[in-house]
């Protein structure tokens, strides 16, 4: 079973990241990159698929300009076979993403899609859902266990209640929440191996897609500032201000 | 103009979420009626008929919609919402996994948890774990948009007189199951609706601990809460989780207990009225954003607060 795996490039999850003060876009300047903490538990899962004999090969993918080469490069690390780049000047909107990895899924054929829930940056926990859509597929998001039985996958999900297990018929997608796994450190061995290892890049007019524009960004601003409080002196204190000040008890 | 909102409801009751994305809607300016697609679910058709400011409620009340399997839902919604302009939901967990598929199958953008509308086609929305907050604008003429439920008020539940007209289809994509589900039962109020909210973090040591949070809870009539790092060490369950990646609130009162205040968890939690922090440390940074910081051992602080409320 091949398992393909969506990795993203995203700013570095400890950068406290703002607004420029023109509120023309983000300050991205010098800023610390890396793989998005959804994407690399998704690797996690796909490479622990493989290692346990499910999984034949895992293909990780990554849509963007060539920055994101080092990307697919930990995920290659981290025990990924082989790369795909899907070529685009810059970032590019969920759908557009989605249309472009079902082009991937499509050469590729494979059984499972594993993607991050959610990138951190765009925040938009979209694309493995439209992928989904796009392609056919059942999805298993907000996924905490996967567990491949024969022709399905049973996928235990995060929702707002507690916990839902899902049947779904394979080829299917996954998104990945936090706890589904906890990835490993890529070994420097592995980082050198990684290097040799096959990465083809793809045009999305080598996959058929159209890159189009449907949401344009107008202005970003920082978001309303909480002023610090008070310290208060003890228990007493705070529930005098809490019932006096704040009128909140 | 119309627009169509998607009931968020367990087929027996409308949940308050609904009545956010309602209000959402009525800033768009256009007509409203209401999709609750679930299966027995005429309950919460009824209420949602009584929902102020609605003009109709469609039903589709079918097998293969009673557990929200998205690959179902999707396609039912698709083909209902090509009559409108906007389809919009509360960004609750069944939203975050439908909708996208309608939007993908209506070949539009989805514009995913908005905080305001600044014109019929510009919205707000947060990223960067709202960090930033970006103005964005939709050119698509089909609108698929979730809601961030704290940055609009409940619409009224009683008042309208919406009809009630029911949808035949039944999708079934026949390639999804629903095997179980394990849902915490609790008396208390939702997380995301609480006007009082307690959370406790990696501070409290064990799930044990988290009954200095009930007593409390109990008398404030409070959620309880709860941050990563104590879903993952096993202290709570994962619905508790608050925080950019769990749920989102914002409560008159939000009292942080044992948490150092992440730019992740704050995400969750900063557009709160009041914030209390609790915590040993005098530098954690949860007392950059708390009106009312005490810096104590929970272990103290909390039996006090409790015995004196
Ligand atoms: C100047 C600028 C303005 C922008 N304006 C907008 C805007 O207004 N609206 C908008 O929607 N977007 C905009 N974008 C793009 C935005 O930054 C995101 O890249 C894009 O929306 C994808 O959303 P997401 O990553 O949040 O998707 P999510 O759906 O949150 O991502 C979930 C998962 O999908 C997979 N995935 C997502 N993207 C990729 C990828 N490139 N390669 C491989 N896997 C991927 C990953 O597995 C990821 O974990 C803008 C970008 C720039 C640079
Ligand atoms: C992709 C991603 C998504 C994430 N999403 C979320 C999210 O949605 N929500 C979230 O919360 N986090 C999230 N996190 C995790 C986040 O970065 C932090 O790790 C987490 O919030 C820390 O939890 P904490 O404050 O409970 O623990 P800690 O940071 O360990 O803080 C514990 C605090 O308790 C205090 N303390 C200890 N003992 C006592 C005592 N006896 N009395 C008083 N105070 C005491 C300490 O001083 C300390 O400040 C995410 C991280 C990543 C990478």
């Amino acid at each position: 079973m091949k398992v393909l795996v969506a990795v993203k490039r995203v700013v570095d999850y400890n950068v406290k990241v703002r607004a420029k003060a023109d509120g023309s876009d983000v300050d991205l300047n010098n800023v610390k990159m890396a793989i998005n903490p959804f994407c690399e538990i998704a690797v996690e899962e796909a490479v622990r698929l493989k290692e346990a004999g499910t999984a034949t090969e895992v293909i990780a993918v990554s849509v963007g300009d060539k920055a994101c080469q080092e990307q697919i490069r930990t995920a290659l690390a981290l025990g990924a076979d082989r790369g795909i780049q899907v070529e685009t000047d810059g970032a590019v909107e969920p759908l557009v993403v989605a249309k472009l990895l079902k082009g991937v899924v499509e050469k590729e054929q494979p059984q499972l899609v594993i993607l991050g829930k959610q990138s951190i940056d765009g925040d938009n926990n979209q694309t493995g859902q439209m992928l989904g859509a796009l392609a056919g597929m059942p999805q298993g998001t907000f996924a905490s266990e996967v567990v491949i039985d024969g022709d399905t996958v049973n996928v235990t999900r995060e929702v707002d209640g507690g916990l839902q297990t899902v049947a779904l018929k394979l080829p299917a997608i996954v998104t990945t929440d936090l706890r589904l796994n906890e990835p490993r450190y890529a070994s420097l061995p592995n980082i050198m191996k990684a290097k040799k290892k096959p990465l083809d890049v793809f045009t999305p007019a080598d996959l058929g897609v159209e890159v189009t524009t449907h949401l344009t960004q107008v202005s970003v601003e920082p978001p309303a500032e909480r002023q610090a409080g008070i310290k208060v002196e003890d228990v007493d204190q705070l529930l005098d201000k809490l019932k006096n000040e704040a009128k909140v008890i | 103009m119309s627009t169509l909102v998607i009931a968020e409801h367990d087929n027996a009751t409308l949940k308050g979420a609904t009545l956010n994305a309602v209000t959402a809607a009525q800033a768009l300016g256009a007509d409203i009626d209401i999709l609750v697609a679930g299966a027995g679910c005429d309950a919460a058709a009824q209420a949602a008929a009584a929902v102020a400011g609605v003009n109709k409620v469609l039903v589709a009340d079918n097998a293969p919609y009673e557990h929200q399997l998205a690959e179902n839902v999707s396609l039912l919604i698709a083909e209902v919402g090509a009559g409108y302009d906007y389809i919009v939901a509360a960004a609750t967990a069944n939203a975050k996994n439908t909708m996208p598929r309608v939007a993908a199958l209506l070949d539009v953008a989805q514009i995913s948890e908005i905080t305001s509308v600044e014109s019929p086609d510009t919205f707000k929305r947060p990223i960067y774990a709202g960090n930033v907050i970006a103005t964005v604008k939709s050119t698509d003429a089909k609108k698929v948009i979730t809601v961030r439920g704290t940055a609009f008020d409940a619409a009224a539940a009683e008042g309208g007189s919406a009809s009630i007209e029911a949808v035949d289809s039944a999708h079934d994509a026949g390639i999804s199951s629903f095997v179980g589900e394990e849902v915490a039962v609790s008396d208390r109020p939702e997380l995301t609706a609480a006007s009082v909210v307690i959370s406790g973090g990696r501070g409290m040591q064990n799930g044990e601990n988290f009954k200095l949070l009930e007593g409390i809870a109990d008398k404030l009539n409070a959620a309880i809460g709860a941050s990563r790092a104590a879903v993952d060490a096993g202290f709570v369950p994962n619905d508790m989780q608050v925080g950019q990646t769990g749920k989102i609130v914002a409560p008159d009162l939000y009292i942080a207990v044992g948490i150092s205040g992440a730019i992740q968890h704050l995400a969750g939690m900063k557009d709160s009225k009041v914030i209390v922090a609790i915590n040993k440390d005098e530098d954690a940074p949860i007392f950059q954003v708390s009106d009312y910081g005490l810096v104590a051992d929970l272990f103290d602080a909390l039996p006090e607060f409790e015995s004196k409320l």
